[in-house]
Formats: structure tokens, sequence, C-alpha cells
């Protein structure tokens, strides 16, 4: 429809702002990250052999894998259950949708501080738990020595914050399932649970691979949850790449950074578009 | 009020040729009814004649005057669009006014013509709505109420009855036929409904794949068409072709086909004579074949079976392996296998070259 | 009877769905409104009388009045540039065929997965060049980069739900097409378009990453927070976190009809 016009220079003529100001604004840095990365005065290699030689860069790797590994799967299985819940459409369902599309308007700073609310040493739970006698001394969530404390808390932040996200997703899958499969299933007598895995989790699967692909893409460029709850108590890939920007002031280093994270995300995407059937997942990304 | 003429217009959209040298000259005031088969060509013509598509190659001129780098706003062309694209932002009578605030009319005199429009078009207590508020009908006459508004000099209309009912349909047929009557405005309207196409059209232009087939008076292009894709495209049940050859018997000339053997009378002989073949194909229309007749041209079969329409009877002969298909009233009543006689009227058959598909006799 | 129990089950689980996701927002304006002796007090759980003050001081003293207009001005600058470069290759998507079409579409959806710090520290060091380092212009730039890829396939969608003879109506009675763009399919691409600008600021608001490291004094609400958060007592967090909070899910509440698109779209 409408797509008539033969005189190729106006589309083009129309492109041409947003190219130049994605060369400009993308392109540009993301060569210039490869040309700060690679200089330094210890050859070309020189910031890469500087990042691996301190136990930081590892431990931030490891950290934000960790991270990743733990908050996407959780946040999958969250999403999965609230959509099915959403989809079954009971009276007043578009409040609780509602309700649940909040985290998607707030940002991580602001979750985080939301979860520093509850979790603070004077924080709602510790006095909860304070008042009803359970303890006598506040818990410590924060802080160097607690750093397991501070991983769980971050990843419930992460995940109470980012469910969502999985979550509409997920559900504008669920809503394009046809409701005929569904009832076709019923009359050959699937149990719920047949159901669930012979039909819609098989028809979802573009939708949840697309949700997954998103989730670890962002999941491993975390920053602001955890460089406000943790600071660099927890390092992280990201969180390093500011410090070395902002407190150190060397480009290099945080260039460095950068393009672990960008190389680390390309085979990310890679790999899932390879091994889990790119076909769907294409045609679930391209409209 | 304008003259329109096309030479040699060509669009093609990569390697579909949707317009393949159309040369087409519309005379002022007349309607004129574009029909043919999905996919033709049909929208593509009205888009270039209205100036939304640019063309690949030919002219078009309005009144002798060249328009085709001229783009929509300066044609004084009128479009109702297969869609109607009545703007659903706008009331009704804001639809019907903007063609005219565009131009900068004073407010009266939009008003007094909006007002004119309506009623004509029977929507003045519509007025008020926007357009989804309205049926389809009715959106429809919106269309068209701003469409005429401004007397252009072309009036364009694509398929603009398609999404009625039935009833609606005929109704509204009449009074845009009317209505164009009136306001003598040349008028090109696409539809691919024979019946819209001979009832409306002062003069059809029958198109196929990107061609013009024959472009002429309604009865014309019934009776005489010009090949053999307006013979079978016009008409209903579709026109029956036979193979025959033309041949001589002791001075006396006959068409010959596997079933029959016709005498053919002087005047064609000689047409015939002039052609540089002695094969063709013979067509006859289901509604020219008759229970009685001459018998010369009568043919014998077995009913195959029948249709029975109310007011006609569709009958299905099979002569050897040959089938015919025969038009007659609809209190005819045969039963299957039976044997009969069917009988050609001399006078409407067709013949064609073929190769060439066009119309010999 | 199974009914019953289905329905009462079904009640739970709403209950606790909007527990999990209300609470939080709940507890963070509540506990910026809290008096600092009573947040610090182990005995009062919930507030006896509430205050204005963390607001005020986070407001007046400690430059958050003047971050939060940074905000807006570097939202505003961010949406008004990203429309006006995005909006006509939206249109061109949608309205034309040509060659590269489907590539560029890619190469769009590519810029999505894109790392914000990529791009942060070289811009650092152009801005440097250029003289605009540490301006909210160069942060409403960068945040410009951020959001044109969303403003472009939200538009071309948009612009796809309007049929072009809308368009080719308008140009048949008089209007140039751009004329008839301006005046027919713009007016009913507003409601989405507006519903997409909400998000593109929602974006900006909330984006803490590269208005840090582009800045020093001239900051953003989320990164002036970062930045003294840290560093102050923690009702001025809360002030923070609801300033932070509350615009955004206003904004969210109008626009809710088109939530589950618009993010559909904002996330491939
Ligand atoms: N924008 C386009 N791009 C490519 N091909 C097109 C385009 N518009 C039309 N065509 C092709 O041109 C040919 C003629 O199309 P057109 O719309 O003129 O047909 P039509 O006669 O109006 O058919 P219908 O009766 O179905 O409306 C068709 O083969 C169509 O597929
Ligand atoms: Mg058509």
């Amino acid at each position: 429809m409408g797509e008539r016009e033969k005189r190729d220079w106006i589309p083009l003529l129309l492109l041409l702002p947003t190219l130049i100001y994605l060369i400009a604004f993308l392109g540009y840095p993301l060569i210039e990250t490869f040309i700060l990365a690679f200089t330094s005065d210890q050859g070309a290699l020189g910031n890469f052999k500087r990042l691996t030689a301190t136990g930081e860069f590892w431990e931030a790797l490891r950290n934000t894998l960790l991270i990743t590994a733990v908050i996407v799967p959780l946040q999958l299985g969250f999403a999965l259950m609230l959509a099915l819940f959403i989809n079954m459409k009971f009276k007043g369902y578009t409040f609780i949708l509602y309700i649940i599309s909040i985290p998607l308007a707030l940002s991580d700073v602001s979750a985080s501080l939301m979860s520093y609310t509850i979790f603070a040493p004077m924080g709602y739970l510790n006095k909860l738990l304070m008042n009803l006698h359970i303890i006598d001394r506040p818990i410590y969530f924060f802080g160097f020595t607690y750093q397991t404390r501070e991983f769980w808390v971050i990843v419930l932040t992460e995940v109470w914050r980012a469910t969502p996200l999985v979550f509409v997703i997920i559900l504008a899958g669920l809503q394009a399932v046809n409701k005929e499969y569904l009832e076709a299933a019923d009359i050959f007598g699937f149990s719920r649970w047949q159901k669930f895995t012979r039909i819609i989790l098989p028809l979802l699967k573009p939708s949840i691979l697309s949700a997954l692909l998103i989730r670890t893409l962002f999941a491993f460029q975390i920053f602001g949850v955890v460089w406000l709850l943790a600071g660099r108590d927890i390092p992280i890939l990201a969180g390093e790449a500011y410090y070395w920007q902002t407190e150190v002031n060397n480009s290099n280093v945080a260039c460095t950074y950068g393009l672990v994270i960008a190389l680390v995300s390309l085979i990310i995407s890679w790999a899932y578009l390879t091994f889990l059937k790119p076909g769907h997942l294409e045609g679930e990304v391209t409209e | 009020m304008a003259e329109v003429k096309m030479v040699g217009l060509k669009k093609y959209f990569g390697a579909v040729r949707a317009l393949d040298g159309i040369d087409l000259e519309i005379e002022d005031g007349k309607f004129v009814v574009l029909l043919g088969p999905s996919g033709c060509g049909k929208t593509t013509l009205l888009r270039c004649v209205s100036g939304l598509e640019k063309v690949t190659d030919g002219r078009v001129l309005f009144n002798e005057k060249d328009v085709t780098d001229l783009p929509p706003k300066s044609r004084n062309v009128s479009m109702v669009f297969q869609s109607y694209a009545v703007w659903p932002h706008m009331k009704v009578y804001d639809n019907i006014a903007y063609p005219m605030k565009i131009k900068k009319y004073d407010r009266a005199e939009i008003e007094k013509r909006v007002e004119w429009a309506a009623r004509l078009l029977n929507i003045h207590e519509l007025l008020d709505r926007y357009p989804a508020q309205l049926s389809g009908g009715q959106r429809q006459r919106v269309a068209v109420a701003r469409a005429i508004v401004l007397e252009p000099a072309v009036l364009l209309m694509d398929e603009p009855l398609s999404n009625l009912d039935a009833l609606l349909r005929v109704m509204m047929r009449s009074e845009l036929k009317k209505l164009q009557e009136r306001l003598g405005t040349t008028t090109i309207y696409v539809t691919h409904d024979q019946v819209e196409a001979m009832t409306m059209g002062d003069m059809i232009a029958v198109m196929n794949q990107g061609k013009l087939q024959q472009y002429g008076k309604p009865e014309e292009i019934y009776h005489k068409p010009a090949n053999m894709f307006v013979a079978g495209f016009i008409g209903s049940p579709r026109m029956n072709f036979l193979n025959v050859e033309f041949m001589e018997e002791k001075g006396e000339y006959y068409l010959m086909s596997d079933i029959f053997r016709f005498p053919v009378g002087n005047e064609k002989v000689q047409e015939l004579k002039r052609t540089n073949t002695k094969k063709f194909v013979f067509g006859i229309r289901p509604e020219d074949i008759h229970l009685e007749g001459e018998k010369e041209y009568s043919v014998e079969g077995e009913v195959y079976f029948t249709e029975r329409l109310g007011a006609d009877t569709i009958l299905h002969v099979k002569v050897d392996k040959e089938r015919l298909v025969a038009k007659l009233p609809g209190d005819v009543v045969l039963k299957e296998g039976e044997r009969i006689t069917i009988y050609m009227d001399p006078e409407k058959f067709h013949l064609f070259h073929p190769e060439t598909e066009q119309a010999v006799i | 009877m199974r009914y019953r129990i289905k329905k009462a089950l079904i009640v739970f689980a709403s209950i606790m769905i909007a527990l999990w996701f209300l609470t939080p927002v709940v507890l963070i304006v509540l506990a910026s409104l809290t008096p600092s002796s009573e947040y610090y007090d182990p005995h009062k759980i919930l507030p006896t009388k509430l205050t204005l003050d963390h607001l005020y001081k986070l407001f007046v003293v400690l430059d958050g009045w003047q971050a939060t207009l940074n905000s807006l001005e570097v939202a505003g600058v961010a949406i008004g540039l990203s429309f006006l470069i995005g909006l006509p290759a939206g249109y061109a998507l949608t309205r034309f065929v040509f060659k590269g079409k489907n590539f560029f579409r890619l190469l769009i959806l590519l810029t999505r997965s894109f790392p914000a710090l990529v791009m942060a520290v070289p811009l650092v060091v152009l801005y440097l060049k250029i003289g605009i380092s540490d301006t909210l212009f160069g942060v409403a730039l960068a945040h410009t980069s951020m959001i044109l890829p969303f403003v472009v396939l939200i538009t071309s969608s948009i612009l796809a739900g309007i049929s072009v003879e809308y368009e080719e109506a308008g140009m048949i009675f008089g209007l140039s097409r751009f004329q008839s763009f301006l005046k027919i399919t713009l007016p009913l691409a507003l409601p989405g378009l507006a519903a997409s600008a909400i998000f593109a600021f929602i974006m900006s608001w909330n984006e803490v990453f590269v208005a840090s490291v582009l800045t020093l004094i001239n900051r953003t609400l989320p990164a002036h927070i970062l930045n003294t958060a840290i560093a102050s007592p923690d009702y001025f967090k809360f002030a923070a976190g609801t300033v932070m909070a509350v615009p955004a899910m206003v904004f969210i509440f109008f626009t809710r009809k088109y939530l589950v698109s618009m993010w559909g779209i904002s996330l491939k």
C-alpha cells in the first residue's frame, strides 16, 4: 500500500539526516573507541595488557556474567507467569497490567533508590523486623563486607525493575497466539500442562527469544543499579568504564572496557541468532 | 470540463507493466467506464491521470494542454477513492468544504456549495457527524460530494460502489449517472462489474494486462467486440468459442467445425476471403442460442446440466466432445441426458483470427 | 465451587502482584516525606507526621531544582531534534519503496543494541575539541542519538497505520505533498506521536550513564543524584528517588493505552 513513488532521491533525502546523525554519533564514537582502546604508551595492545593484568577486570567480567546469568532466567520465569496470568483476561486485568508496567517508566536510579528505602539500615525491612522482635539490631545489606547480600539486593532490584520489560514482549506474543489452536487442543483432550508445553510454549518461542536477547544485552550493560547500591564493592564492566573515565580520567582504559562490552554483546547476539533458530526471531524483530 | 487525451501512456513498476502504451481520447463531458479484470491497471491509469503517479512514458493532455508533469493540485481533477479516503478527523461538512477552503473560497460561497452538494446526495442531515459515525454508503456519498463540489475538469472514480450492498449499489448507480449527466463533467469511472459498466457508461474502455483492448459505446462493446478478450470478458455466461474452418464446396461457402457445418452469407464471404487464414475461432453468446430457429444452423446434443436462475435457465449442452452454453428463458425445463436440438442465431456469431485474436466479423 | 476457588485465587494473585510492584513505589514516596527524626527512630515504622523538608532541601539546597530544569531542557532538545530528524525518515520508510530500505531498517534496529557507554567516552573527547564539553546541549545531542532510532521506527509504524489515500486525497484537492502531510496525516498521527514523544521523554529523563560521563557541573537530575546522593543522608536519597519516579509514572499513565505496543517497538 502506498508505496508507489518512483523518484528515488526523495526517500533518500528524507533518510539522509538520520543517517548522517547516526554516523556522527554512533559510527564515529565506535571508530574512536577502537582508536582510543588501541592507543597506549605500551603499544597497540597496551591497554588490554593493563586491563587483564588487574584483578578488577576479571572480577568485573565475572560479576557481570554472574549477574546476567542469575537475573535473566529469573526475569523470564516471572514474566512468563505474569503474562499467562494477565492473559486470562479476568475482570479488572487492565488495572493489574498498568501496575505491572509502572517499573517500565522508572529509571535504574529510582529503582535502586526504592530498593534502598527497603534495605537501608534504617529501612522499612529492618524496622519491621525489629518491631516484630525478630531481630534486635539492623541487618546490614550494604557495604564492602556484605558483598553477598549486596549482590542479592541488586538481583532483587533488577528482577523487580526489568521483569515488566520481558513481560511486555511475552504478553504481546501471547496475545498473538491463535485461540483456535488451544480450542483444538481442548477437543483432543490435552491437559493444561500439555497445552502449555506443547502449544503455547512453542508458539511463544520467537517472543521469548527476542526478550532473552534484549534482556541479556541490557543486563550485560548493567550500571545504575550496581553503582548506586554497591559502588565499586561489586565491580562490573560498565562501572569500571565509568570509574576509569570520570575518576581516573583515562579514556583509553575506559574505551577498552567499552570495547569488551561491545564485543561480548556482539558475541551474545550472534550466539542467540545462530543457535536459537534465527528464522523465527527475524520475523519477530522486523515487525 | 475537459477533453482528456492519453498518448502512449506507460507505467512500469519494476518488471510489472501496469500500463503498457495506452492511447485514449475522451470527449468532453463523457462518462467513460474503465473495465477490466483485477490487476489490469485500472487504478494505475486513474492515478496517472490524476497525477498521483509519475508516468514512465507517454503524455496526458487535458484540452490539448500537456499536464503530464503537473502535480495533482494543479490539474483540477477530483477523485473518489476506492476506500473513499474521507478524512476521519473532519466532520462531514468540513470534508466537503475543505477543498474549497484550500482554494480560498469565501465563507458564504462555501456554505452554499456544501449545502447544494449535500442535498444532491441526500446527506444534508449528516453534516455534523464524523465519518466514523457513518455507514459505508453514507461515507461514499460524502466522498462523492467532496469530489463534485468544486466542479472539476475531470472526475475520477475508483470502484466507488464496490463496498456497498446490492440494493444500495443499484440505487447509487443511477444516482451517480444522473448526477454526472446534470453536471456534464468528464468522468472516468473504474469498475470490474460489467453490469455497472453497461448501464452507466457513455463509453466503455476495456483493458487487459496494461493494454487498451477496445474503446466504444456499450452496445458496440457487446455486439462488436474487437477481439477474443473483450468478447469473452463481456457477457455472462461467457461467449462460446469453437475452432472452425472456412471452406468451399460446389460454389457454396461453409464454416465447418467438429460439430457443425454452417453456410456463410455472401457479404461475410468477401470479408473472410480477405484474411490470410482459413482457420478461425467462432464465437457465439449463450443468449444467441435458442431452442428453435433455422435448421441449417442447428446442432444436436445432449443436456449435460442446467442451472435454473429464475429469470433464466443456463443450459449446458454436450455435443460430441464440445460443450456449449445457452441462456434460455427461465420457464424452460429440460432433463439431464435428454437429446435436444439447439439453434444458433446466424446474424449474431463472431469470427476471430486464431493468432491475432482480433475480430474478423 | 471450583469457579469460586478460581476467582479467589485470581484475586489473591492480583493482590500479591499489586503489592510486589507498588510497595517500593509507595515506600519511597512515604520515606521522602518522613521527618528525619522519625526515620531514625527504630520504633516507628510509619511516620506520624509528614514533611516536605527533604524535597525542599533537595530542590533548593542541593541544586535539585537546577538539575530538574537541566533534565527538562535536555529532554526537550533531544525530543525536538529526534522528531525533526526522525520523522522524515519514518515517513520515507512507510510511504516509499526504494532500494536499501530493508537494510536501513535493519541498521536502525541494530543501533538499539549499541552499548551507550561505547558512545559516551569518545564523545567526551569530541566535545572537548568542538567546545561543547560539559554542556546540556552536548548531552541532548547524545540522547538524540539514543532516541532517534526509536523515533524512526515508531513514527514509521504510526504512519503505516494511516492510509496513504487520506494524504493523496489532500493532494487531489489542492495541497502539495508536504502540505498534505502537515494538514491531513500529521493531525491523524498526533495522538500516537504525542505518546511516543512521552516515551522519548522518559528515555532521556531516565538516562544516567551518558549524562554522567558527559557533564561535571551542568548535570541532569539522574546524573546529579548518582553523584551526590551517594554522599548524602538517606532521606535525600528517598526524596531524589521520588522526584525521579513521579513524573515518569504520571506520563506513563497518560500513555497507558500505547504502553504495550510502544515498549514492544522500543525494545526490538
Ligand atoms: N506500487 C506498486 N508497486 C508494484 N506494482 C504495482 C503497484 N501498484 C500496482 N502495481 C501492479 O500493477 C498492476 C496494475 O495494478 P492496478 O492497481 O492498476 O490494478 P487494477 O486494475 O486497479 O486492479 P483491481 O481491479 O484489483 O483494483 C498490478 O499487477 C499490480 O500488482
Ligand atoms: Mg484498483
